[in-house]
């Protein structure tokens, strides 16, 4: 696993970029790491879904996936497209910290 | 006398309850397995109804034929499940207490979950008589788009839309009708499949075959009227003929009962099968959550880990025997030819040799003809060994001897979005 320097500190990260470790994220990170997915600014709207994915993710040890994300925190499939363009479960997934949905095989 | 319930009689819990009462005596274990009805589908087979490979009676036999003497079968609908009193509520008031539970009713597609889904002209192939249907459409289709559609992962069986779209292109090239259609395979992830090897082989595979790939379409609905799949982000698909494969979920009453997650799906530990919330429910087959395929071989592998963790269970012991998500899955790629995955859930599929290193006669991820006839052969293993809880010579655990095995990011196609988006530099 790499390890790569985020916003001034090292982070461990997968192939792919996604962070592996859940402590290393905080709220400082989530601005940078949306830079790099190309979200420039983390309105409320957004900071709403991804406090919920955090939320979710330790008693599941899995990330929501968009049904989740709709179906259990409420939010709205067409705004999750707003927000995070193109690939909003990666995006989110990404910012948050947190590993990539799986799509299961 | 211990109670053991299973609900579903399909291919889980059919092995499941042979190979239990193969070892534990009607005196010890009381044995009784819950279905609507007295149907056993043979579900690989109903990829080929479409294309005339088989029929309905070699796909339908009946349940109780596959069921070992001393095994008890109930035909009813299942109302709930109230796992804090060990007793499971059927349909007409009746009510079976259990020790043990096992939920085996696997996932369904559900094509009413999304809008117009459900409507005229929209096709799959992951039932019977969707597949009867689909069967005449194909044959009076004069020629346009086909479009192969996923609407969201798991689905059972996630390369079957794969060997669709292979058999429907051979198919129309047979019949010398391939230049008057335009194929397209439209998917939620971003390539043929979901691990990295697999979809590069997979997709170049597309590619040599002429069919179109539109990756990470999230589907709103379909336009039946106007013949188009549209996506949130706004995309439009048109069709001439659609194969839309439906949102897969758990039975209702998991729900009902307080089981499931969103899907329906019971969370279950990856190893040992044993429901999170309760200890003396397990899940086998298709309903639980493990990050593994929705398939037969899993099934099979999984359930002979839950028999040797059996006797560990029952004298209170640490369930030891672990599961490791261990599948392999036959694909049809057309022209009497198949491939051949074998994965689990370390270890993505790739390509070499099977079972024997070198020599195969399988080829993993490679076409072959003999690839083909094993996909073929095994509806007579299903029905005869399979079920019958009889020896088969494969293996729960995975073997790395035989298969090339490639650095984890070599593929192409998952890992472009977020390193060209990011741009990370590593520092080791």
């Amino acid at each position: 696993m790499p390890t790569c320097r985020i916003g001034g500190r090292p982070i461990d990260v997968n192939d792919e970029g996604f962070l592996t470790v859940y402590d290393q994220w905080d709220e400082e990170l989530a601005p940078v790491l949306a830079g790099y997915a190309g979200i420039d600014e983390l309105t409320d709207e957004h900071w709403k879904v991804l406090r919920f994915l955090r939320e979710d993710y330790p008693a599941r040890k899995e990330t929501a996936t968009l049904r989740r994300v709709t179906a259990v925190g409420g939010f709205d499939m067409k705004e999750l497209f707003r927000l995070f363009p193109g690939k909003p479960a990666k995006k989110m997934s990404y910012i948050a910290g947190l590993p990539k949905p799986k799509g299961c095989v | 006398m211990r109670r053991i319930v299973i609900l579903g009689g399909g291919t889980a819990g059919t092995m499941v309850a042979n190979k239990l009462r193969s070892t534990e005596p009607p005196s010890a274990l009381q044995i009784t397995v819950v279905d609507r009805d007295d149907e056993h589908h043979y579900q690989p087979g109903y990829l080929f109804i479409p294309f005339g490979t088989y029929t309905r009676d070699q796909v339908v036999k009946p349940r109780r034929r596959f069921l070992r003497p001393g095994i008890d079968l109930v035909l009813a609908e299942i109302e709930k499940v109230d796992a804090d009193a060990k007793a499971v509520h059927l349909a007409g008031e009746r009510t079976l207490e259990y020790d043990t539970l096992i939920i085996a009713t696997g996932v369904q597609p559900r094509p009413d979950q999304t809008p117009g889904a459900d409507g005229p002209g929209v096709h799959h192939f992951y039932d019977l008589e969707a597949s009867l249907r689909l069967k005449e459409a194909l044959r009076e289709f004069p020629g346009g788009r086909l479009v192969v559609h996923i609407t969201e992962m798991p689905i059972k069986c996630p390369v079957a839309p794969l060997e669709f779209t292979f058999l429907a292109d051979a198919w129309f090239r047979e019949r010398g009708t391939r230049r008057k259609v335009e194929i397209v395979y439209v998917t939620p992830l971003d390539g043929a499949f979901t691990k990295p090897v697999a979809s590069r082989e997979l997709g170049g595979m597309f590619g040599k075959r002429d069919i179109h790939m539109e990756t990470d379409f999230a589907v709103e609905s379909v336009d039946t009227e106007n013949q188009e799949l549209v996506s949130y982000d706004e995309r439009r698909i048109p069709y001439d003929l659609l194969v839309s494969i439906p949102l897969n979920m758990g039975p209702d009453y998991i729900a009902r009962s307080g089981l499931g997650d969103e899907m329906n799906l019971v969370p279950c530990n990856q190893q040992t099968m044993q429901s999170l919330a309760h200890p003396d429910v397990f899940v086998l087959g298709d309903g639980g959550t493990l990050q593994t395929s929705k398939a037969g071989s899993v099934a099979h592998f999984a359930v002979d880990i839950f028999l040797e963790n059996w006797p560990h269970y029952l004298a209170g012991e640490p369930l030891t025997h672990s599961f490791d998500g261990h599948a392999n899955c036959f694909i049809e790629t057309g022209h009497g030819k198949g491939m051949l995955l074998d994965f689990n859930y370390k270890t993505q599929p790739y390509t070499g040799s099977f079972p024997l290193p070198g020599v195969g006669p399988m080829a993993l991820l490679k076409e072959n003809r003999a690839n083909h006839l094993a996909k073929l052969a095994f509806r007579g293993i299903y029905w005869e060994f399979l079920l019958k809880g009889r020896p088969l010579p494969f293996t729960a655990d995975m073997y790395l001897m035989g298969k090339n095995v490639e650095d984890e990011a070599s593929g192409t196609s998952t890992p472009d979005l977020i390193k060209g988006l990011v741009g990370l530099r590593r520092s080791h």
